[in-house]
């Protein structure tokens, strides 16, 4: 017995429906569908908006991005951070062990100074011995002249962050085998071991960008081909291949010339990763709706890829893409390492740590293990950052 | 039969990758400009020896290093009649060291097992550390525990095999006064296989082994991790627990087994970066694998040792690779009947 649609259909409904409450307001889907003020915000904020505000909430991922920033933001300014010139060689003080830095003398307080150490020959034990005298404390200078260096090869300057007491020494930790402070040396090495990533990467990006999204866009032979490539290149071991793509550099090529060689094939063997990701996102991103869309508006191709498609992945590929250049980095430190990759006077962390490899010389000269330490921090500090660009690269999931 | 047909696929496409393989290898040991006769013969015509230069000549014909590149390739390969007959990589025929001046296969023989000793240990100390690690983490997710290992986990993970060798090396010799460089103790080295032997290889296999080990094993933690705890939200393990299976079994018959498949499947790109890690920590270690060998073949353009070794450690990778394939379509029946 169904009630006559009538003007009495509201009793009758709340008659076979007893307790059932349906509110007489009249429906107004803006008051409805209102939403708070962080609500509004959140809705209306770009997509960078949105994975910066995720990417914030990840503490060491913030703290390792500001480090980032930091570091890169000194590179052109290493002749002013670094206390001396990074071939400066000081003959009173070779392998000189590192001079600490102290701040009370005899229960006083100085403020930062170094105790002067002075160097004499042990004829028993045959080994350096660097006495320290305790009597004359040398207090540090800040924001003072020191050694003259040539900045950029424009101008030459004096100005240094920090500078080594008068007549006396500042070396951080210690020097090498020709007297150089070894503090300068990985200042000025950051230099090359930071680029050495970015340019690494960016190879590799282009490559990548290419490679996938011929082979995600065409389909048919070309994904085939490129995906066999990448098979081919992701089952074979990295730095052997490394290892003997820069022992094939020519010896008499200039340092330069090595420098970008050896960017290049850092990022020669890194790509497959990229390309696969690209080519994926791709293949399930062109049945889109918007891409319909696009192609019915009559959008060219290239046009469809640059405009509609790549901007939707870009954040996945740049966070795959930080997450890859601590590879880089240490694949370069190990080339170096192994006197394979750079070679002085061009002077990266690997260049540094080439010294290292001889147990007898770290034995006696510990210090020389230093430039590990920028390397390690820098390669967790990528890593963290990119574990959080990772989470933050989808702000919508 | 689907498991026969899958292995047969499988082998194809692993043959195939290895010809490619081969042929970039190749490529690449051609590079550098000239070869390590030309270099020799270079330096004895300048000190004006003419009978040694009549000697390299003679060896250049020798190995074939007069002929087309191409011609070159296959008679390594060994598809195609070389100067001496068919005789290349497939008959097992490994080419000549000229530093060495001698054939490649006496010259890395044992580095070769050693290597494969190595890696077959990584991967046994990276499962057997790595899923109990998970399964712990998992399980009791937030607690304490769960925390370090995954603290100790971000630092395994980006913390740079190679340097770790060498701190670790510098640390033990200073504060123990071992070495832990070297494959045995010295004076077993040319000692004929013993029990005392073989204890003293495996004293100096740990560090290394943990060294190239640590990452992956940080890597699987967190993966299988993850993984384990999507499936303990999953309705079955509900379920199961809720028909008051005991606590264990429930874990390990369901939820376990869907989590390891992800993390078989893992193994084979885990492979190239363990037997990379190998080549390296071996440097620094100077253990007796490949890796030095490699160095030195390199940096002396003796192209067919380093020719071989690089093909060495492909075909190690590659034919890992094809082992995690297998197991993982033992485990899997939708792969092994090719579907998706």
């Amino acid at each position: 017995m169904t009630p006559p649609p009538s003007a009495s259909s509201a009793i009758t409904h709340d008659a076979l429906a007893p307790g059932h409450y349906v509110n007489p307001a009249p429906f107004d889907a803006y008051t409805a569908e209102a939403m708070s003020a962080a609500e509004e915000r959140f809705y209306r904020a770009s997509s960078i908006k949105l994975i910066w505000w995720k990417f914030r909430r990840h503490r060491l991922a913030l703290a390792s991005a500001i480090f980032l920033l930091l570091v890169y933001l000194m590179l052109p300014f290493v002749e002013v951070v670094a206390p001396y010139r990074l071939a400066q060689r000081h003959a009173d003080h070779l392998s000189a062990p590192p001079q600490g830095v102290h701040l009370f003398h005899e229960g006083e307080f100085v403020g930062p100074f170094v105790y002067p150490y002075s160097f004499r020959f042990n004829l028993d034990t045959f080994k350096r011995e660097y006495i320290v005298d305790r009597t004359k404390p040398q207090p540090l200078r800040f924001f003072c002249r020191g050694e003259s260096y040539d900045f950029w090869g424009i101008t030459t300057g004096n100005f240094h962050l920090v500078c080594p007491p008068k007549d006396g020494t500042f070396f951080l930790v210690g020097t090498d085998k020709l007297g150089r402070d070894l503090f300068s040396r990985i200042i000025y090495g950051a230099r090359i071991s930071m680029t050495v990533g970015l340019l690494g990467i960016a190879v590799s990006f282009i490559i990548g960008l290419t490679l996938g999204g011929l082979a995600g866009y065409m389909g048919g032979w070309v994904d085939a081909t490129v995906q066999r490539m990448i098979e081919v290149l992701r089952s074979l071991p990295e730095l052997p291949l490394w290892l003997a793509l820069s022992a094939a550099v020519p010896a008499n090529w200039s340092p330069v010339l090595v420098f970008f060689a050896i960017t290049i094939i850092l990022g020669l063997l890194d790509w497959p990763g990229l390309a696969r990701a690209v080519r994926s996102k791709l293949l399930s991103l062109r049945e889109e709706d918007f891409v319909r869309a696009a192609e019915l508006m009559g959008a060219s191709r290239t046009r469809i890829i640059a405009h509609h498609l790549v901007p939707n992945f870009m954040s996945h590929l740049i966070a795959s893409a930080t997450l890859s250049i601590p590879s880089m980095i240490l694949g370069e430190t190990a080339l170096s390492f192994l006197g394979l990759g750079l070679r002085p006077p061009v002077t990266s962390w690997g260049v540094l740590l080439n010294e290292a490899q001889n147990l007898a010389a770290v034995n006696l000269y510990p210090w020389l293990l230093a430039p590990m330490v920028p390397v390690i921090l820098v390669v967790l500090a990528f890593n963290f950052m990119g574990d959080g660009l990772r989470d933050a690269a989808d702000p919508y999931s | 039969m689907a498991m026969v047909l899958y292995l047969l696929r499988r082998s194809m496409t692993m043959a195939l990758t290895l010809l490619a393989i081969s042929a970039l290898v190749f490529i690449v040991i051609k590079l550098p400009p000239g070869d390590y006769l030309t270099n020799q013969i270079d330096e004895l015509r300048s000190q004006g020896d003419a009978s040694a230069v009549a000697k390299a000549e003679f060896l250049r014909q020798q190995y074939g290093l007069d002929r087309p590149v191409w011609e070159q390739y296959l008679a390594w390969v060994g598809v195609w009649p070389g100067p001496n007959g068919m005789s290349g990589l497939l008959q097992g025929d490994w080419g000549w060291s000229f530093e060495f001046q001698r054939p490649v296969n006496e010259v890395v023989g044992s580095a070769l097992g050693l290597t494969i000793l190595v890696n077959i240990a990584t991967v046994i100390f990276i499962h057997f550390v790595a899923i109990p690690i998970a399964i712990y983490s998992a399980t009791r997710q937030y607690s304490f525990g769960d925390y370090a290992a995954t603290l100790v986990g971000y630092i395994g993970l980006a913390t740079p095999n190679f340097l770790l060798a060498l701190i670790l090396l510098f640390y033990l010799n200073r504060w123990f006064g071992v070495s832990i460089g070297g494959m045995m103790d010295p004076q077993y080295a040319n000692a004929p296989m013993s029990m005392a032997k073989a204890q003293s290889i495996a004293a100096h296999l740990v560090v290394p082994v943990i060294v190239i080990g640590l990452s992956g094993t940080a890597a699987m933690i967190r993966r299988m991790r993850a993984n384990l705890l999507d499936e303990l939200q999953k309705q079955y393990t509900v379920t199961a627990r809720a028909k008051g299976m005991k606590p264990l079994p429930a874990l390990l018959k369901y939820p376990f087994r869907m989590a390891l498949n992800p993390f078989v499947a893992d193994i084979g790109n885990l492979l190239p970066h363990l037997v990379s890690g190998s080549v390296l920590v071996s440097l620094v270690l100077s253990l007796p694998t490949v890796g030095p060998v490699l160095l030195q073949a390199l940096k002396q353009q003796d192209q067919y040792l380093a020719g071989f070794i690089l093909m060495f450690v492909a075909v190690l990778t590659v034919f890992g690779m094809l082992v995690s394939d297998l197991l993982l379509a033992v485990l899997d029946p939708r792969i092994r009947f090719g579907k998706r």
